[in-house]
């Protein structure tokens, strides 16, 4: 098939300004729209700059906008997105060149919220026993790879007010709801901030961008019940 | 200019290995750490392993499980070529290692009284070959990103210091003596240099090197190209694993899982043709003998369609085993092939998948100056970039993401104890003016080749003549071409002329290093005269312990490849004949 991406440009050392450029070229429906940008980059124009690695959906290095959603480019195939292909940067986040935007406040926000596990008791000899259902309660949010589809889906995030964006809270929760953590006082006073969980309005955009399928709306709406009624 | 930093310890690269050792290293507040990466460090090609980490915690079995057992299996799946006391190292280390993860917050899955699960693999078994055993600890089929993860939460816990999206070009490295590393940052296009005492290069595969791989797209063997341009030794290279079922075209891979839950290899007529193959464990036998055979239907002709593909049929499986225990195949297959593997057969082909060769290192993670066993002061390497050797000619589902944790702690400690001592060398920003001028010949050079289609070139070449089978006519025509290819390689030209993110340039940058990794992996393939494990050599079917029971050691020097040979150490189990 013949396609058209239309792909969002910023070049900063050549013009000042964002621009869109259209690269047409054949390729076939079963291939990856990331397929399509490392053609542009590896035959028509060299210029263009990305990121990818996997590119099977587990890494999380290419999340864009693909005909106004965000999505991972190697986890969408051209037949579902059709010939005429729009590809832009992730929205909210400040972009460095092309399709790649500044990822450092992103990861920063992980360390705000203390995305890890918190427990200072001397382990035991062998393992610390969580039963199938204890490890089922943060399972959904253990799955992230921090691509930022969700938090560059996020009208709270956009304005750039401070908001801790949905993927940071769902790497708090995954700590909230294991059983092992035992730093949660810490973790929720970092969360209970108007940057934190109650800057989001519900508005499930998230939930839909999430590529792997997590239910952030509800991580989120769980915090928020932890919070206000200290259940987890 | 170039800015220029001091450390004790760099570590290169923020996969499971980079990791383990960083955090091993910032246990010591006198050993000031950096890790360089030139991905994002959750970004890292470890977060794709599936199945597990191998240890011997016999959660599972009511016979438990022993270390010895761990090793003997690793023993017989290397095809003796592993080193049977670096294997002993890692097998005794696993179950304090996977309890060290789960402490550190690993998310493991677990059996129904809380402890850590485990599962069958293939090649792993009780009392020396008896019978399956449950050995791999798994996170459902997300186990390496599972430990990525956990990895990077705790660096970040530890405050560990990172240089994210900084591309490693070059090795400061004089009178077998390494005092740091040249990187490229990305974002501005600046040279820094990195003064340190010891540095450890943890900067994984080189699966890129062919054209189908499961391998990222970063996957370039960077390490190894930087280790062998300054004339130290690369070990057997030569074995490389394919793995048989990877997505038709893609690479991406399909786990063993699949034929794990009764999954059936077919050909265009629909045969089960690993019946003829190995009549015992049929469609479960070991990594490179289902990926020979997949390899000799598609030349009979019985690929499907007339293609080089076969087909993996879990259709007779039902809807409930696909969606609950195969959920991450389920979902590649609707996304990248638009079938249900509940309705249709999977495309199928083997796929470039992991390196046993590497950087010779010994078990403290010293990188060897030679085949007697020399260290270079200060160079270390862990994970897939290293050669220990623990797994030899074959490697074993599951002890690639073992190794990586085992050895990565070890070459931290060994790091801590070596800065203790050691002498920070001199260095400044002279020292990266080597790579500037390669660089820059490269941004600015005006006529050429891309980089591109050079490396399309080599991926197809090495697919076609230095993969599953080997004969020495193909290895032949492959070292002949890839000469010319090397040739081309120095003229590559770019499109972006720019400093920022100018990743046309470090891709061209990447190409010039697998090209010269690709020839010497086909000059260790041609001669190397047996076959043993992953390396096949049709003309050479059998295996030769009299002649081959031996490491290869090449050398890039002057243009040319030069081979030597270390022996193989053996502790307890004599090297037998290999049957599943």
């Amino acid at each position: 098939m013949n396609v058209a991406f239309t792909i969002r440009r910023f070049q900063p050392e050549v013009r000042d300004d964002p621009y869109y450029e259209t690269f047409e070229f054949e390729a076939e429906p079963t291939d990856r729209v990331l397929d399509g940008l490392n053609h542009i980059k590896w035959h028509m124009d060299g210029t263009l700059a990305l990121r990818r690695s996997c590119q099977h959906g587990i890494c999380g290095s290419d999340a864009m906008r693909i005909n106004g959603r965000n999505r991972l480019a190697c986890k969408t195939l051209l037949r579902e997105v059709g010939a005429e292909v729009t590809v832009e940067p992730l929205m909210g986040f400040a972009v460095l060149k092309d399709l790649i935007v500044d990822f450092d406040p992103f990861f920063e926000g992980f360390k705000e919220v203390k995305a890890y596990l918190i427990n200072d008791e001397p382990p035991p000899e062998k393992e610390r026993l969580q039963s199938p259902e204890e490890a089922a309660r943060y399972g959904d949010t253990s799955k992230c790879i921090q691509c930022g589809a969700c938090t560059g889906s996020c009208p709270s995030f956009w304005p750039g007010s401070g908001f801790i964006g949905p993927a940071a809270i769902v790497q708090a929760h995954r700590f909230v709801f294991d059983t092992r953590d035992t730093g949660s006082e810490e973790r929720m006073a970092a969360l209970d901030e108007r940057e934190g969980v109650w800057s989001c309005r519900t508005i499930y955009n998230c939930t839909k961008a999430c590529p792997v399928g997590i239910q952030v709306t509800r991580a989120i709406g769980e915090v928020k019940r932890a919070l206000t009624w200290d259940e987890t | 200019m170039a800015r220029v930093h001091t450390y004790d310890a760099l570590v290169v690269g923020a996969g499971g290995a980079g990791l383990m050792a960083s955090l091993y290293l910032g246990r010591h507040p006198d050993v000031r750490t950096a890790v360089v990466s030139k991905l994002y460090p959750t970004r890292s090609h470890t977060g794709a392993a599936q199945g597990g980490i191998g240890a011997s915690l016999g959660n599972m079995d009511p016979g438990g499980d022993r270390p010895e057992w761990h090793t003997y299996d690793t023993v017989k799946g290397s095809d003796y070529l592993g080193d049977q006391d670096a294997i002993e190292v890692m097998c005794q280390d696993a179950p304090e290692v996977v309890y060290e993860l789960e402490h550190m917050g690993l998310p493991f899955s677990r059996t129904e009284d809380g402890r850590i699960a485990q599962r069958r693999f293939g090649g792993h078994t009780k009392d020396f070959g008896e019978e399956a055993v449950r050995r791999s600890c798994y996170a459902a089929s997300r186990t390496g990103h599972a430990i990525l993860q956990t990895l990077y939460q705790q660096c970040v816990r530890h405050d560990v210091k990172f240089f994210n999206e900084f591309h490693v070009v070059d090795l400061l490295i004089e009178d077998d003596t390494c005092r740091g590393v040249v990187a490229l940052e990305l974002a501005t296009g600046e040279l820094h240099v990195f003064r340190a005492k010891a540095v450890l290069l943890a900067t994984g595969g080189h699966g890129r090197v062919w054209e189908i791989t499961s391998n990222a797209v970063t996957l370039t063997g960077d390490g190894l190209a930087l280790v062998a341009r300054k004339g130290l030794p690369l070990e057997d290279l030569e074995f490389y694993q394919f793995h048989p079922t990877g997505i038709y075209r893609m690479g991406i891979l399909i786990t063993e899982g699949v034929r794990g839950e009764g999954g059936i290899l077919r050909n265009s007529e629909g045969d089960r043709f690993m019946e003829e193959y190995a009549p015992n464990m049929k469609d479960l036998a070991s990594r490179d003998v289902v990926s020979r055979a997949i390899y000799k239907e598609i030349r009979a002709g019985r690929g499907i369609d007339g293609k080089r593909y076969v087909h993996l049929d879990a259709t007779h499986l039902g809807r409930e085993v696909i969606e609950k225990k195969l959920t991450e195949i389920a979902d590649f297959c609707r996304t990248y092939l638009g079938i249900d593997p509940v309705d249709e057969p999977m495309p199928v082909q083997p796929t470039a998948h992991y390196a046993m060769g590497g950087i010779p290192t010994n078990i403290r993670g010293e990188v060897m100056a030679d085949e007697t066993g020399r260290v270079v002061r200060g160079l270390y390497a862990a994970g897939e970039a290293a050669c220990v050797s623990v797994h030899g000619a074959n490697r074993l589902g599951t002890n690639s993401l073992l190794d990586l944790v085992v050895f990565g702690r070890r070459s931290g400690d060994a790091m801590a104890g070596y800065c203790a001592n050691a002498d920070l060398l001199p260095g400044g920003e002279e020292d990266a003016e080597p790579a500037r001028e390669e660089l820059e010949a490269i941004r600015t050079r005006e006529e050429g080749e891309r980089a591109a289609d050079i490396r399309t070139e080599m991926q197809e070449l090495m697919m076609h003549n230095v993969s599953v089978f080997r004969t020495g006519e193909l290895l032949e025509e492959a070292q002949e071409t890839m000469a010319d290819l090397f040739e081309r390689s120095r003229h590559i030209v770019v499109d972006d002329k720019g400093s920022e993110f100018n990743l046309d340039l470090t891709e061209a940058w990447e190409t010039k290093g697998m090209v010269e990794l690709a020839q010497v992996i086909t000059e260790c393939a041609l001669n190397r005269t047996e076959s043993r494990g992953a390396h096949s050599r049709e003309d050479f079917p059998k295996r030769n312990d009299e002649e081959w029971l031996k490491h290869t050691f090449a050398y890039r020097r002057d243009g040319r490849i030069d081979i030597a040979y270390k022996p193989v150490t053996i502790t307890r189990f004599e090297p037998k004949e290999r049957k599943y």
